[in-house]
């Protein structure tokens, strides 16, 4: 009897791509139905617009370049592209705005690289620096948090509608009114102005460490990030050397001059440091790939997003700090590679 | 009774595969009656081919030695049964994919007729040398499936210091039973095989290895080893995990020692032999049968009962699965060895050799859909054994980065498949890995080729440079010579020179 002849190994991967894309996108279900609690309707239209541009902008660089464009949808990574740039804008952002971060994501940062698994910057990130430096009022609109104490007003979901559509606030309605400086920008500009972080932290904004609100967004975003360590879908090295390469330099410069220095707890819970540490950090194609590079990835984030905090112009530093460790990959690859088994204990040597 | 021990090295990475062993191992060992024809290739282990001692027409019996050793490295092979040479030619082998190696075919006579069988005497007052002399003869090789001849691993150890010998009961690839069923029925023989293995090694340390989904081998072969009352033989339970049964991944196992890259277990102060191996050294030191027969596994959704036998070498495959029941109506694939590493032949015309642990018949298994690009996950690196990084040799393997590719290590690559399973990109990377390392040894070839043209061509230049040198050397001195010579002795030349043509 004649057979037919296969590669071995007979079995075939239980995993895809795909499926890792859409639990890394289950995982962020709670964080963001609590971002639409806390911060309005706005976060549902901006992943909608971000969602829309990314995958178009996918499907016409996969037509240009002469491939098959749903061998790249089918994947989902356009998806949590769009997704972690509609985490990290505010809620009320008008769509082209949006739009131009998605499109930079997904057709320059991405495909002009090669497409997934070649694009040496996190996609969401540039795509999401582009924005903050070409549109810096827009990125600024914040809304106050939904929380009992704070004199918030917020928008219907129509008045969102009209004003992710138009960018104009309805009538009677000014920016002012409407927007509060973020936990970071407060402290920051607080300390400019030479107040003490107990001072600082009587804003009603500020919550028991980081932002009302925010706080809760971290929980539901670590609960996500918990699932996907458990699920094997990322390991827990990036995750924890950001927490450390912020929390280090954080908690010594806080028992120093706790005065001066915000506790770690609120670079912790403020600003986008839980995002960045399970779900930006952790882009397997952007990040380092060995284990203990990733330690060593993750420890640099984390670093430079304190630096950033600490001394930079801007309120929070994750998204420049993972891009800047991007740029380290090749070298942190290089330089933290496992030894090989039979070459730790000599005999006969490498050549 | 020895109770199985749990001090272990640390294996890296790994996987937990589905067994598929329940299967086959519900019965005993059934063996199979003797073939109307059995093809013994001539290559069935590492090295050159055996020469064969036997023509067409030529009778032969059973346990007659049919090719002799060709070189240092070499095994014999014996006739399986008695019956006749009809042919000496090329036949499909699992070696090579169901392509065809020259072979030896024997029409069997059914009677099984055996030569004389001298007195096998005590091995424990053979010299060390000549016991592996005697294990050479009997054409055994490691029945684990690399074929190494065994006499040849155990001539190199003899020149290393050694300190254990390692018996592998491991068997962690799926599907395969038939070591299980073996340590199970034949813990006696396997154990005296060890014996006669430190004899021949003079080592006094035996460690054999068992797995643990193996707890009736585990069980049996402590209870002999109790009867047996031999203090150096230790069983090691360990884990099962894929591939803790890989020869240095073992002896990392077992004794905590890493086998030195490019190295051989013995760098380490370790032989491991498969316990297979150890009982066909026991079959021939003691009963004087040389490997002619093995236990092997006929199993996978592809066979009508799955079943474990003892068949002899040589037996055609269709032979061995119409034994097993015949097909069912799903087989599409057939693999000789495991589902892992073993060889996807594409006719079931290839015969049972030395290497076949387990006869593998398979529904197609679903398609792992498109491939896609490396997301640099890393999973790959978590479960290699040998601490690679699949996913950057990826690269440098396709790009034929060779500088590259030594710097990460392809050359330790073992090729065990992990990686494969793990990918959610579905990359074949053991396939990749393949290929480059054969790219790379051909390259190797190459330019051995090349380098010894351009020697030769080099001395001959040297050789034709000199000649001339010294052609022209001589005409000098011959004419400076006639200058200060003069006329007369310019006459007598020409003289000699006169004759000479006389003379031609």
């Amino acid at each position: 009897m004649r057979f037919e002849r296969r590669e071995l190994p007979y079995w075939s991967p239980q995993t895809s791509v795909a499926s890792m894309m859409l639990q890394v996108l289950a995982a962020l279900v709670p964080a963001a139905i609590a971002h639409v609690w806390f911060f309005g309707p706005g976060f549902i239209f901006n992943l909608f617009v971000a969602g829309i541009f990314a995958v178009g902008g996918e499907a016409l660089v996969m037509w240009l370049r002469g491939r098959p464009a749903e061998v790249a949808l089918s994947d989902y990574s356009a998806l949590v592209t769009a997704a972690l740039l509609a985490f990290a804008i505010p809620s009320l952002t008008p769509w082209w705005v949006t739009a131009t971060g998605a499109l930079f994501a997904v057709v320059v940062a991405k495909h002009l690289y090669g497409g997934l698994g070649f694009n040496i910057f996190n996609p969401a990130m540039a795509g999401y620096v582009v924005i903050l430096v070409t549109f810096p009022a827009d990125l600024n609109l914040w809304v106050a948090p939904r929380m009992g104490d704070i004199d918030y007003q917020q928008l219907s979901l129509v008045q969102t509608l009209a004003f992710t559509l138009t960018g104009n606030l309805p009538d009677g309605v000014s920016f002012d009114a409407l927007s509060r400086a973020t936990p970071l920008d407060v402290m920051k500009t607080g300390l400019n102005k030479l107040a003490t972080v107990p001072e600082i932290r009587i804003n009603p904004v500020m919550g028991d460490f980081g932002g009302r609100g925010w706080e809760w967004i971290g929980n539901f975003l670590t609960i996500g990030g918990i699932w996907l360590m458990i699920r094997k879908i990322i390991r827990w090295q990036i995750p924890l050397g950001v927490a450390l390469g912020l929390l280090v330099p954080a908690t010594i410069m806080y028992l120093v001059g706790p005065g001066t220095n915000p506790s770690p707890g609120f670079h912790l819970f403020a600003g986008a440091t839980i995002l960045c540490a399970f779900f930006i950090a952790t882009d397997p194609v952007s990040a380092a790939t060995s284990t203990r590079g990733r330690l060593v990835y993750g420890l640099g984030i984390g670093f430079l997003t304190w630096c950033i905090r600490r001394w930079g112009s801007y309120a929070d530093g994750v998204a420049f700090a993972v891009l800047i460790m991007n740029m380290a990959v090749p070298a942190i690859d290089y330089l933290t590679r496992p030894p090989v088994v039979g070459h730790r204990t000599g005999g006969k040597t490498s050549d | 009774m020895t109770a199985p021990t749990y001090d272990l090295g640390k294996l890296h990475g790994g996987l937990r595969l589905p067994a598929h062993k329940r299967e086959s191992t519900t019965e005993l060992i059934k063996v199979v009656p003797i073939p109307s024809r059995l093809v013994l290739p001539i290559e069935q282990h590492v090295g050159s081919p055996a020469q064969p001692v036997v023509g067409v027409g030529d009778r032969v019996l059973k346990g007659q030695l049919v090719a002799t050793p060709d070189g240092e490295f070499s095994a014999p092979v014996h006739a399986s049964s008695s019956g006749t040479v009809t042919a000496i030619e090329q036949w499909p082998v699992s070696r090579r994919f169901g392509e065809t190696a020259p072979c030896i075919v024997i029409e069997c006579d059914g009677k099984d007729r055996a030569g004389p069988v001298a007195a096998a005497g005590d091995y424990r007052k053979l010299d060390p040398a000549k016991l592996l002399q005697r294990i050479l003869d009997g054409g055994i090789v490691g029945l684990g499936g690399a074929v190494f001849p065994t006499a040849q691993k155990l001539m190199q150890a003899r020149t290393c210091e050694i300190d254990y010998l390692v018996l592998n009961g491991v068997e962690c690839e799926p599907y395969i039973s038939c070591d299980d069923v073996l340590m199970r029925e034949c813990a006696a023989e396997i154990l005296s095989g060890a014996q006669i293995l430190m004899h021949a090694l003079q080592v006094n340390a035996c460690l054999l290895a068992v797995e643990s989904d193996k707890p009736e081998a585990l069980l049996r072969l402590g209870r002999v080893l109790a009867e047996l009352g031999d203090e150096r033989i230790v069983l090691k339970q360990v884990p099962s995990v894929y591939p803790s049964g890989g020869e240095d991944q073992l002896v990392q196992l077992v004794t905590g020692r890493e086998v030195p890259s490019g190295g051989l277990p013995t760098d380490a102060g370790c032989v491991v032999q498969n316990v297979g191996t150890a009982a066909a050294v026991h079959d021939w030191i003691v009963n004087n049968e040389p490997l002619i027969s093995r236990v092997t596994t006929v199993t996978g959704d592809g066979v009508n009962t799955p079943v474990n036998i003892r068949a002899r070498i040589g037996t055609p495959v269709q032979d061995l699965i119409a034994f097993a029941g015949g097909y069912t109506d799903r087989a599409t694939h057939l693999i000789i060895g495991g589902p892992m590493t073993g060889k996807s032949v594409n006719t079931d015309e290839v015969p049972l050799v030395k290497a076949s642990n387990c006869i593998l018949a398979v529904s197609g298994a679903p398609g792992a859909g498109d491939e896609l690009p490396c997301i640099r996950c890393g999973e790959c690196a978590l479960v290699c054994p040998v601490r690679l990084l699949p996913q950057q040799l990826l690269w440098h393997a396709r790009a034929d980065d060779d500088k590259k590719l030594r710097d990460f290590g392809l050359t330790d690559c073992i090729e065990c498949g992990c990686c494969d399973l793990v990918c959610p990109s579905h990359i074949p990377l053991t396939a990749d890995f393949r290929r480059a390392k054969g790219r790379i040894r051909e390259l190797a070839d190459e330019k051995a080729r090349a380098d010894r043209a351009k020697r030769r061509f080099e001395a001959r230049s040297r050789r034709l440079e000199q000649e001339h040198q010294e052609r022209a050397a001589e005409l000098a001195r011959q004419k400076s010579s006639a200058k200060t010579a003069g006329p007369a002795a310019i006459a007598e030349i020409l003289k000699r020179k006169q004759k000479k043509g006389e003379s031609e």
